[in-house]
């Protein structure tokens, strides 16, 4: 923002400033009842036994539990793995998308965009019917001969993925292919006419310009999937148990509302350290931005 | 002095739907020549460029660089230098970087790189600024960044497009001598593409004049200004009068042209005794006068009503501050300077 000499000015552009500032009031009023109280309470009963006295039992029980940690170790594979899959599907389809003509484009990101429109639960469901045993995908399989066996996709860690993928790989896009399409066209051109073959524009063009929108897509990936709730109960068949799974669990058999709010915060806890470690990551890779073809 | 190469550009043409942006242009450039592509925008000039680095397809024609055919050869096979319009530098990569990097293309090792690249950034007199970041540079730096990352691998041709449109006037009067003395010391032969006639003239060894994509004429920056083949080129290129034949007397009372004549309205003068006796003479009304600095611009109506513009230095417009609006005018112009434009009716 420029600084403005003069002093009427400049309190008319604080004026401003302070009208904008008020409209963002309500937005803050609703975060802060809904987001920030709930923390508060859920810490707070985290303290608390079910007869309402002051214990760090609570914290005892559920991290000495191998339950917790193998609910953990599931909730950080289906992460990791949903996004590994989205950066290795998302980001050539995003490239694809960018460098297609407009129509094509705008048809392209249409369907991509289409599963985002549709309830989670409808969609869910969906890859119930395609994936089970007796399913479209297993019957075309076996009808065909390529497999003697329907195959196990659903039920398990693997039809929990692609349920989680399918629905991640939108959010994903959507900033890399910001990302890719703002990426002045001469650029590519140039690198071409330096004698990079495509694969070396994409390596040491593409790549590394889109860096910014494919660390944002991973973030919202990685936010999104590590408290999924619907997709593994669903799909995972009682056989893939994350943390959200977990603590439905502890509620809903054991009323133990004390035990849920210990593994909420795990899940808090684990955001903010993998919030933290992006941005740290982040900050690491734009400190030594001066990027190179040579490897 | 790198080897440079000759040019043949053979029939090309390139349509967009019904849209003609290329039909049937040939050129022939010589080995190491200074060729700009002349036109106002949509002439088809950077779409022929464009062909030249092989990001347009024609629909039909031939490239030639030397003797081989590079009409359907990918892009980064071709070995052409360029220099874009909006500069193109990478905004990841520092100076350095930017100019290493088709070295590096080319497996050339690391520190023979780095030198090359120092020695080609001193050539563009950008030593000391290797370490910077592209958005830390000026206009004029990055076009200078822009200019060695073309020329530090060699190529055998290098391509143009606008590359000084935005710069400042004085950095791109600069620039303009400074990218002919590279090509002078590089040989390298060269197309340029702008829409700045005073660029092209200062600038070329020939001129491309383009227009609805076709090449109208193609010469000498003296012959284009002087000797305009068509009505276009006349006009395009300077401040053109061009006159019936009717209105046109020698001043020696031999016959004067048949044909559509072109003066340019600085090769005019208010007395007779400047042009000699087989010039010309124009009579004409004084409707409007200004004053320009180095010279004063007259606008006479003749006697069909066609209106010419005069063009007189200061130097020699003693009489023009006192010259008023309604007055008769004669307007002189020496034999050399009219030019008969066949076939283009005033």
């Amino acid at each position: 923002m420029t600084v403005l000499a003069d002093p009427a000015l400049a309190a008319d552009a604080r004026r401003e400033r302070q009208f904008f500032l008020s409209l963002s009031l309500p937005a803050l009023f609703i975060v802060g009842l809904a987001a920030i109280l709930p923390i508060v309470w859920i810490i707070r009963q985290s303290f608390l036994t079910t007869g309402g006295e002051y214990t760090v039992g609570n914290y005892e029980k559920v991290l000495s539990s191998g339950l917790t940690w193998s609910a953990l170790a599931t909730t950080l594979e289906l992460s990791l793995g949903t996004l590994a899959i989205c950066i290795l599907l998302g980001t050539p389809l995003a490239l694809a998308l960018a460098s297609a003509r407009p129509r094509v484009a705008n048809l392209l990101m249409a369907f991509v965009m289409l599963p985002l429109w549709t309830s989670i639960l409808v969609r869910t469901y969906g890859w119930l019917v395609l994936l089970r045993r007796d399913g479209l995908i297993n019957a075309a399989l076996t009808g065909s001969g390529l497999t003697a066996e329907p195959l196990p996709l659903v039920y398990n860690f693997t039809g929990t993925l692609i349920g989680m993928v399918h629905y991640m790989l939108p959010l994903f896009l959507l900033p890399v292919y910001a990302a890719m399409r703002d990426i002045d066209a001469n650029l590519v051109r140039a690198s071409a006419s330096m004698g990079a073959t495509l694969g070396q524009t994409i390596r040491t063009v593409i790549l590394p310009l889109s860096s910014g929108g494919i660390f944002s897509g991973s973030i919202i990936v990685f936010i999104y999937t590590i408290g999924f709730f619907i997709t593994p109960a669903v799909l995972g068949g009682g056989k893939v148990n994350p943390l959200s799974t977990r603590i439905e669990r502890t509620l809903s058999t054991f009323q133990d509302w004390g035990s849920a709010s210990v593994l909420g915060i795990l899940l808090l806890v684990l955001m903010a350290l993998v919030g933290v470690m992006f941005l740290a990551a982040r900050r690491l890779i734009a400190g030594r931005r001066v990027g190179t073809a040579y490897a | 002095m790198m080897k440079s190469l000759p040019i043949t550009i053979d029939s090309v043409r390139k349509t967009y739907g019904s849209y003609v942006a290329l039909d049937d242009v040939s050129v022939d450039i010589k080995a190491g020549e200074f060729l700009t592509l002349l036109g106002p925008s949509g002439s088809g000039k950077t779409t022929l460029l464009m062909a030249l680095a092989g990001f347009v397809r024609p629909d039909s024609g031939k490239l030639l660089l030397g003797d081989r055919d590079i009409t359907r050869l990918a892009p980064n096979r071709r070995d052409i230098g360029i220099v874009f319009q909006n500069y193109a530098l990478f905004p990841h990569m520092n100076v350095l970087a930017n100019v290493e990097y088709p070295l590096a293309l080319r497996r050339i090792p690391k520190a023979e790189a780095r030198q090359r690249a120092l020695d080609t950034l001193a050539r563009v007199k950008l030593d000391g600024l290797s370490e910077r970041g592209i958005a830390a540079l000026s206009g004029g730096q990055r076009q200078r960044v822009a200019l060695a990352r073309a020329i530090v691998f060699e190529p055998r041709v290098m391509l143009m497009d606008e590359p000084l449109s935005a710069l400042d006037k004085n950095l791109r009067e600069t620039m303009q001598y400074e990218i002919r003395r590279l090509h002078d010391d590089l040989g390298i032969t060269t197309i340029y593409v702008t829409h700045d006639q005073r660029e092209a003239l200062i600038m070329s060894d020939r001129i491309a004049v383009m227009n609805s994509g076709r090449i109208q004429q193609i010469d000498t920056p003296q012959r284009i200004y002087d000797r305009p083949s068509t009505r276009f080129v006349a006009e395009f290129m300077g401040e053109a009068n061009i006159v019936a034949p009717g209105s046109v007397r020698r001043i020696d009372g031999a016959d004067a042209s048949r044909e559509a004549l072109m003066i340019r309205a600085e090769s005019f003068h208010l007395d007779a005794k400047l042009v000699g006796r087989d010039g010309v003479a124009l009579e004409g009304t004084l409707r409007a006068k200004a004053f320009r600095g180095e010279n004063w611009l007259l606008t006479l109506a003749l006697e069909g009503g066609q209106e010419i513009l005069v063009c007189i230095p200061a130097a020699l417009a003693s009489g023009c501050a006192e010259l008023a609006s309604g007055q008769r005018v004669t307007a002189y112009a020496p034999a050399a300077k009219v030019h008969a434009i066949p076939g283009a009716a005033a």
